[in-house]
């Protein structure tokens, strides 16, 4: 049966992973290629390389970085940031990606979805949305999670996945940095309405919450996070073992 | 020197990549005389199985490949390069394939358990039906990478592997020297590199 799958996110600025962390045998600890290589070694399921570079050179730098990073690591390669246009997708597959990550893009574009679907394929498309309780209702925020765009969440991830996004990365702001938990009540409304696979973004603390999160809801697909892995506070063998023991499968790599 | 046969269809740069870091020779090539010169074939593929086939027709690269095989020439197919090897696809109309293997190609949409979601995509574990040189390197419940909407059925002369999702998906077929991966060997991390790796030294 398919496996849960474990994603850890790396934000990279101007060609460098911002939030580094200290890896026994890790030279450099901002070295997207070093540090993608080592989750990889260590059974991560995929990669999320977010660019948080806001200028040209950096996007240039980007670019370059994911070549060096998709020549070495032979797992899915996810690829979001300053996706605004079908030639930001051309640009990012073009080094190696093999989905990207769309938020904001599809927000200002609600056409960029579906010209990249019909382009690339659905498994290329993956939506990204930042979502916030407001006034009792979930609500889809964009730059960054900065700007309520007073949008119904579930609503824009239907229209979404009806356009032909392929997979939807779920990040509860409510729950995101908190490390209590991942976002159950809002990947369930999710899951509910979509049949496309659902990953599960913001709020994880401990391994517990993976494990809560793959029992309470079993159709969830994946758990992505960012500064635990970073910082070294859970490592994906541990999780993956304990994942495990809790009769969740995942992949074991030998 | 392996021969990547390029006829416009899907991004090449990984499996590119996973031959150059497996040391092997290889080049991408959409030339008749280069793909009838090199040592082995790859069948790479994405998208819809009619588009695909009339890509490979219109180029005339699917003369070469049939010839080719049939001349004993290794050749491996991957994702939807592997359900073109076999006779027909029921992928949007029915659509002639290859015919280098027996079977045919169909969707999920109807045959997997409602609850199961569509495309099947994600690591899954290789059960392994049948030895076979491909996988030589390649231990029972192994996971590899899929992204597919459309499986491979009526094929248990050549079915190596499967991959359970509702029921038993064709996920590892080789007959002879005509041998074919429903996952991406270049995305399924060591595993995959074992397969690719099996398939360089493949001597026939």
């Amino acid at each position: 049966m398919i496996t849960k799958r474990i994603i850890p996110c790396l934000d990279v600025k101007d060609g460098r992973v911002v939030k580094g962390v200290n890896f026994a045998g890790l030279h450099d600890v901002s070295s997207p290629v070093e540090l993608g290589r080592y989750y990889s070694d260590s059974g991560a399921d995929e990669l999320v390389f977010y660019d948080i570079t806001a200028s040209a050179e950096g996007r240039a730098l980007f670019t370059d970085i994911l070549r060096q990073v998709a020549e070495t690591i032979f797992i899915p390669l996810t690829v979001g940031g300053g996706i605004n246009r079908i030639e930001d997708f051309d640009r990012v597959l073009k080094c190696g990606a093999d989905k990207v990550s769309v938020n904001s893009g599809a927000i200002r574009d609600p056409s960029l979805i579906g010209e990249a679907a019909r382009k690339y394929g659905d498994q290329c498309v993956v939506l990204s949305v930042d979502v916030k309780r407001v006034d009792g209702q979930f609500r889809v925020f964009a730059k960054g999670g900065r700007v309520d765009t007073g949008m119904e969440a579930i609503g824009w991830i239907k229209r979404c996945v009806s356009n032909g996004a392929g997979e939807v990365v779920v990040n509860s702001i409510d729950t995101d940095g908190v490390k209590r938990g991942f976002d159950l009540e809002m990947l369930a409304a999710v899951l509910d309405a979509v049949r496309v696979p659902v990953i599960a973004s913001g709020g994880a603390g401990g391994i517990a919450d993976f494990v809560e999160l793959f029992q309470t809801l079993p159709t969830i697909d994946a758990g992505l996070a960012a500064s635990i892995f970073h910082f070294g506070e859970v490592t994906i063998p541990e999780l993956k073992r304990e994942l495990s023991l809790h009769n969740i499968n995942v992949r074991q790599t030998l | 020197m392996i021969a990547v046969v390029d006829y416009g269809v899907g991004n090449l740069f990984s499996l590119r990549s996973s031959l150059r870091f497996l040391g092997a020779e290889s080049c991408v090539s959409a030339d008749a005389a280069t793909l009838r010169a090199a040592d082995r074939l790859i069948l790479p593929g994405v998208g819809a199985f009619g588009d695909a086939a009339e890509k490979l027709r219109a180029s005339g690269l699917d003369r070469v490949v049939i010839e080719e095989a049939e001349r004993g020439k290794p050749l491996l197919g991957i994702c939807l390069g592997m359900q073109l090897l076999f006779e027909k696809s029921e992928e949007y109309g029915e659509h002639a394939g290859l015919g280098l293997l027996h079977g045919r190609v169909v969707g999920m949409e109807g045959r997997l358990p409602p609850q199961l979601k569509i495309p099947h995509i994600g690591w899954n574990a290789l059960h392994i039906v049948k030895p076979s040189p491909l996988l030589r390197r390649v231990r029972e419940g192994e996971c590899v990478y899929f992204v597919h909407s459309f499986y491979a059925e009526d094929c248990a002369d050549s079915l190596i592997a499967t991959a359970e999702y509702g029921r038993e998906l064709t996920a590892v077929v080789q007959k002879g020297n005509v041998m074919g991966c429903q996952f991406h060997p270049e995305k399924s991390g060591d595993v995959g590199l074992r397969i690719l790796r099996a398939f360089c030294e493949e001597s026939l």
